[in-house]
């Protein structure tokens, strides 16, 4: 069976009916992220003073995504352009840079900043022992200026068998720069360049830490929520990908063999949501990477 | 321009018409580029602005959503066609940002105490 109004417009919504099809399926997708967002929104003011982490994510590299997936957004609606004006080789090179933009997006994402976390380790003080690590803590300076006491204390842990090992008491952290000089307010001020680590190593005791785990989303909430938005936009990345992967394929020349408008609106079609993936990465981006 | 000769695939010329016209694709080509620099420009103004200090975080996340809702609006009207589009979408859509807008005037409910404030 013909589906019908692939290409020419149906009478009465003066549209081809994937466009209204597309239409719709984003609507629903505002919804869900709109959701998610929401809920970022609840936890975030929810948070106790000095509780949402800063600084935490690599910028330069989130910055870079950014903008490829901005300029992958270009080669596709590219490619629908090249369609339109009959040039099928344009058309193939623009759709190969967008699916290498997409790729590289997801190749950073899953092999470099969310394995960067993972070996990140985090410990959070018991209230009643925070006296104890104030020298990676800092908090009479912060209580000097006013600020809710620091109960984190992060870095490189040495002995990963602690986290399984109960005869092991300790933690040996290589620690992170903002530990190392807590009171140092170059340490502190967030930084468009990551800090590298300090050479500082210290011991904090097991029976003086309420949570030790590595950057994992039961960390706390920021990567809780981080990982969630991330990890659904990253999906959505990955599920445009093999969309634009279809359309290199022969079945997708055969069709423009056939009729080059067929397959032209195919590509603005998955362009549409292509647009809406990156329309997303633009509020993700600074919320998670810069505020 | 007359790329289409060399490329390896045939095309039925009587297919269905072009609606947009290859020649007004091509006019749009670099409205295409410039607005791709313009997103890239104003990613790197976002990144600076979020270390420029507003006074409060507050001030700061309102700038910076300031900034994402221009870019994520240039996204929409010029890549997503909807400067120029078909009353139905716009249909669908004032739905959507009912729905949006309703979901997030919950969150501000859950937020704001009348009593206090």
């Amino acid at each position: 069976m013909e589906i019908p109004y692939t290409v020419t417009a149906r009478p009465d919504t003066g549209l081809w009916n994937a466009k209204v099809g597309i239409w719709l399926f984003l609507a629903s997708e505002v919804m869900l992220f709109g959701g998610l967002f929401s809920a970022y929104v609840f936890l975030r003011l929810d948070a106790a003073p000095g509780d949402w982490p800063h600084g935490l994510l690599n910028v330069p590299v989130g910055t870079m995504n950014t903008a490829v997936l901005i300029a992958s957004s270009v080669t596709v609606v590219l490619a629908w352009a090249a369609l339109k004006m009959r040039q099928f080789t344009r058309y193939r090179i623009y759709m190969a840079i967008t699916i290498l933009c997409g790729v590289i997006f997801l190749v950073v994402k899953l092999a470099y900043e969310w394995p960067d976390k993972f070996k990140h380790f985090g410990v959070k003080i018991r209230e009643d022992r925070l006296e104890k690590y104030e020298e990676y803590l800092g908090n009479k300076h912060a209580s000097e200026k006013g600020l809710a006491p620091r109960r984190d204390i992060s870095g490189h842990l040495h002995n990963q068998e602690a986290l399984q090992d109960a005869n092991v008491h300790e933690y040996e952290v290589q620690l992170d720069q903002i530990n190392a000089a807590p009171t140092d307010p170059q340490s502190d001020r967030p930084h468009f360049w990551p800090l590298p680590r300090s050479e500082k190593i210290a011991h904090i005791e097991k029976e003086d830490v309420e949570l030790a785990t590595m950057f994992l989303p039961k960390h706390n909430t920021f990567f809780a929520t981080y990982f969630t938005i991330t990890g659904l936009h990253g999906a959505h990345v990955l599920g445009g990908v093999l969309v634009f992967c279809y359309m290199m394929l022969p079945a997708s020349t055969r069709i423009y063999r056939r009729n080059p408008e067929h397959l032209a609106n195919r590509v603005e079609v998955a362009g549409l949501f292509w647009h809406f993936v990156d329309l997303v990465w633009i509020f993700v981006f600074p919320l998670f990477y810069l505020l | 321009m007359d790329e289409s000769h060399h490329d390896m695939v045939a095309v039925d010329p009587h297919a269905a018409p072009d609606e947009h016209g290859a020649h007004n694709v091509a006019k749009h080509v670099r409205k295409y580029l410039f607005i791709g620099a313009v997103l890239v420009t104003f990613t790197a103004i976002t990144v600076w602005l979020s270390y420029v200090d507003f006074g409060t975080q507050k001030a700061n996340v309102l700038v910076a959503m300031a900034v994402a809702t221009f870019k994520a609006g240039l996204v929409a009207a010029i890549f997503m066609h909807l400067s120029n589009e078909k009353k139905l979408i716009y249909r669908i859509l004032v739905f959507t940002a009912f729905f949006v807008l309703g979901l997030f005037f919950l969150t501000y409910l859950a937020w704001y105490d009348p009593v206090v404030r």
